[in-house]
């Protein structure tokens, strides 16, 4: 089957609105019978619900949270890009996209990056209107800054805490929402499966966390806005509870899901330093403004650093290899994420790692400072200061910009990084892939739509800093409350859904069955260690390169892992009450099949593009070796079966605005 | 590295209407760790003796969600100021402590399970005015309004609040005046919040009032124990507002 992304016709700049103003519209007087299920409440999910209530329809909202102000959202650190141009440097709506198009390595649609550009520069206006405290200047305009892999500044932020803020922005606008009744909120309710009647989906099976009950939600459609699939890997910089459980579940209902293998390491987390470690953490792209990464040049060196022989600063200028900048003079440390993780890793592979495990290396603030300081000194007329002092006022304004970046780092490792350099390490943050969606954001089960970092839709094989904030609002504020019309004009006549239907009752069988294999295995092994297994095998072989033999040991390990989950799994206590242990099952045994995916579409994939690195396919310089002739298309997979090859299903990208080049960032 | 032999003195509640208790632990820490890491592995061993783990609550483990709540040895979030449990490392504790944990306790914070408490009292509250009124494409150009920077700066030191309840849990009056304050402050410091701060305010107060919080005494062991750092200065706007609020329109709390 060819898959049809709906882009609609006319030119490039013009197919948004275009189709805003021809798309059909549900009448006001029929939007208050519709019923709409949004599940996820991070921007994606809490400006969508907030929006279609604001709209008039009837929204049910689902978090598996105690509130919907915890999702993950929140944690994003450095800011959202937007084509402002308030700094008058040649940013624009062309130049956004063309950076996403290129920073993507040519893997995504045109005309749904083209529409997130435009629609930027209104997010940012709707999150100053709601209150959203973005860093200003002292003539009380905003202040912008610039991100990986772009030569403008187009990215505001608030401190290191941007995801927090806007997060709060939406939820405090479906709080109104909620308070006006327009959205009913079901906190601690996690969404196991989608309920498909007549080929549509029209509703979900949600489980209570508190009373373990599962309950019975319909509706005209359902929006899924919940994440990404990164926490696969165990060791990721999502949050404990991230998971692929409802867009997995999409997937064993009919929904296809597109690029699994497209996953982003972000260059700079906080190396790993122990067995025990739940997470990793991550220091902010933001960082890579001004501090330089490095790693000594001689192996004896960075030897010395890993046995606490020398120290960062015993290291003199010309025995350290600055190796962004080296390779890639034209944008440096500022090169994109997939670019900078793999540079990275190689100076560990070649031994030059600085922490004990090799796996590590220098982000350094020392240059930085010391201008800053400068500047600082000569702007309050100290034009003679002293080093000391010098540092003092250069250490001042580095905290004004990171301050509790800087914080979070010390409180972590206990090194105070103002004086010694922080010592960063890739590690799993984002994942591009998701479900399949039309330009409509709607999945190929009809009436099923995707939002947010839970869709495949926008950032190709690999996403540019401060995009995903971007895209989770320009999904949940501007695109889907329009592109849902398409779908629910056809609705107006339908009434709301029994649950008692056959349909409602066979999928929370379904459900019941399924938690009741899990704890009936009563084997002997926790969940966490599974999980931990899983990310294991998922690291090594399906992480910062890969190779099709090991990709293929990768999925028979995989598959015997699952196995034995089946039979030796231990989950305590029972379904009907609050059970932390059976969440994390269910939501185990579903990494534990969409890792077999991950692997199987890395493999289809015989080239190198963004995030996805093939040892086979690199130039020379060992950069990443893309082949559009073969391989410029989206791979959609289609679930068989247990046990049972799934189906690729391609959508051809067509390149009609942009050509597409090698991406060079030297 | 530093192993630690600890001694755990958990609360262990089945449900919001069984009676609690604490229960003994040993346990074997190293000073890397986070304290969560630390009852992650206490969990696992009870998990591997067929024993039920401790419930806690947790998420993103970087501070910033907001989630984790457990009282440490009588504080909130633990001994670090400006600290979530989350945040909170082992190298802080030494080894043959013994530390007791308990879950965020106040009347409108139900317990759920163990260390997991109900904190939907702090979602009302937002719900009753914590927000602009504005609907999604209704505003104008970002730059249209400058904002003094110490002002926007002001507004964001008390919209850092995590809504975790640790103010709460920390107050003998389980007041939730420093976490309603700060959502007043936030949004009456800047222009776009500047217009429904007197509904706002009478609203939130009302709802808190409703919720079963109690009165502050102006002990502020809030902004002792509060994670973010949020200054009881908030408070006192909150009052100003307040007043202001009764005093000055028809509309009565």
């Amino acid at each position: 089957m060819m898959l049809d992304g709906k882009i609609p016709a006319g030119p490039l700049t013009e197919k948004w609105t275009q189709y805003k103003s021809t798309m059909p519209l549900v009448a006001p007087n029929n939007k208050r019978n519709i019923e709409i299920i949004v599940v996820g409440t991070g921007l994606a999910g809490a400006a969508a619900a907030a929006s279609l209530g604001e709209l008039g329809y009837a929204v049910k909202c689902f978090t598996f949270h105690d509130s919907p102000r915890r999702a993950h959202s929140i944690a994003a650190q450095g800011g959202i890009n937007a084509a402002k141009n308030y700094r008058n440097d040649g940013d624009s709506t062309w130049r956004l996209f063309y950076d996403t198009i290129k920073g993507g390595d040519y893997r995504a649609r045109e005309g749904n990056v083209y529409r997130l550009a435009e629609v930027s520069a209104s997010i940012i206006d709707q999150a100053v209107a709601q209150g959203v405290p973005f860093a200003r200047e002292y003539g009380g305009l905003l202040e912008n800054r610039s991100f990986g892999g772009v030569q403008v500044s187009r990215t505001f932020y608030a401190r290191g805490q941007t995801g927090q803020q806007l997060l709060i922005g939406a939820y405090q606008s479906l709080s109104r929402q909620i308070a006006l009744g327009s959205v009913e909120m079901y906190n601690r309710h996690e969404m196991l499966d989608v309920v498909i009647v007549d080929g549509k989906a029209r509703g979900i099976i949600a489980r209570n966390l508190v009373s373990g009950k599962l309950e019975r939600f319909g509706a005209h459609a359902v929006v899924l806005a919940t994440g990404g699939y990164g926490n696969v890997f165990y060791l990721s910089t999502n949050a404990m509870n991230c998971n692929v459980t409802a867009a997995w579940r999409a997937v064993r209902r009919g929904a296809y899901m597109a690029n699994p293998c497209f996953t982003q390491i972000h260059p700079t987390c906080i190396p790993q330093y122990g067995d025990y470690q739940s997470k990793l953490t991550l220091m902010s792209e933001s960082l890579r403004n001004d501090g330089r990464v490095w790693v000594p040049k001689k192996k004896e060196d960075a030897q010395a650093i890993r046995e606490g022989r020398k120290k960062a600063t015993d290291i003199a200028e010309a025995d350290r290899d600055y190796f962004l900048e080296r390779r890639y003079p034209a944008f440096g440390n500022l090169v994109p994420r997939d670019v900078a993780s793999r540079a990275a890793k190689v100076a560990c592979d070649e031994g030059l790692g600085v922490v004990p495990t090799g796996l590590g290396v220098f982000l350094d603030f020392a240059s930085a400072i010391e201008r800053y300081g400068k500047s600082k000194a000569n702007s309050i007329g100290e034009h003679h200061a002293d080093h000391q002092r010098i540092i003092q006022l250069g250490e001042q304004v580095v905290e004004e910009k990171y301050g509790n970046l800087f914080e979070m780092y010390e409180k972590i490792t206990g090194e105070n990084p103002y004086k010694m350099p922080m010592k960063i390490y890739p590690a799993v943050h984002y994942t591009m892939g998701g479900l399949w969606v039309d330009y409509n954001l709607e999945t190929n089960v009809p009436g099923l739509f995707a939002a947010g970092e839970c869709n495949f839709s926008d950032h190709g094989a690999n996403r540019l800093g401060a995009s995903a904030l971007m895209q989770g609002l320009a999904d949940g504020y501007f695109v889907l409350p329009y592109t849902i019309g398409t779908f629910l004009a056809n609705d107006i006549r339908t009434p709301k859904f029994d649950t008692n239907r056959d349909e409602f009752a066979a999928a929370e069988k379904d459900v019941h069955a399924r938690l009741d294999s899990l704890l009936g295995v009563q084997g002997t092994q926790s969940v966490e260690s599974f999980h931990r297994r899983l990310g294991k095998i998922m690291w090594d072989y399906c992480g910062m390169s890969r190779t099709a033999e090991g990709l293929t040991k990768a999925r028979t390990m995989i598959r015997e892992l699952r196995e034995s989950f089946y039979k030796d799994v231990f989950v305590p206590g029972t379904a009907n009450e609050y059970n932390p242990e059976l969440e994390k099952a269910h939501r185990v045994a579903d990494f534990l099949e969409m890792g077999e995916l991950m692997v199987v579409d890395a493999l289809d994939r015989n080239e190198s593009c963004g995030g996805h690195f093939r040892e086979e396919y690199q130039t020379p310089e060992g950069e990443a070796d893309r082949d559009d002739d073969n391989y410029a298309y989206v791979s959609a997979w289609e679930y068989k079966g247990w046990g049972e090859d799934p189906i690729l299903h391609k959508e051809p990208l067509i390149f009609n605005d942009v050509h597409p080049s090698k991406r060079s960032y030297k | 590295m530093q192993t630690m032999k600890l001694t755990l003195k958990i609360w262990r509640q089945s449900g919001p209407n069984e009676k609690g208790r604490f229960e003994t632990y040993p346990v074997e820490a190293n000073e890397h760790m986070s304290f969560l890491e630390m009852l992650d592995v206490l969990n696992e061993t009870l998990i591997n003796e067929r024993k039920t783990p401790v419930a806690f609550e947790h998420d993103c483990r970087e501070g910033i969600c907001g989630t984790c709540n457990l009282v440490i040895n009588g504080q909130p979030h633990g001994p670090n100021g400006g600290t979530t449990t989350c945040q909170l490392h082992m190298r802080h504790f030494k080894d043959g402590d013994t530390i007791v944990i308990e879950p965020f306790r106040a009347r409108a914070f139900p317990v759920i399970r163990d260390l997991v408490v109900d904190r939907n009292a702090l979602d009302r509250i937002i719900q009753a005015g914590g927000y602009v009124s504005v609907n999604t494409g209704q505003a104008q150009d970002a730059n249209a309004i400058p904002i003094e920077k110490d002002i926007a700066s002001h507004a964001f030191d008390a919209a850092a609040c995590i809504s975790c309840g640790a103010c709460i849990a920390a107050c003998p009056n389980a007041s939730a005046m420093l976490f309603v304050s700060a959502k007043v402050s936030h949004l009456a410091l800047l222009p776009q919040g500047k217009v429904e701060a007197r509904k706002r305010v009478q609203a939130m107060v009302k709802q808190m009032d409703e919720e079963g919080f109690g009165m502050c005494s102006n002990i502020t062991a809030c902004e002792a124990e509060c994670p973010k750092e949020i200054s009881v200065e908030n408070i006192a706007r909150m009052n100003r507002e307040y007043l202001s609020s009764v005093i000055g329109t028809e509309v009565q709390a």
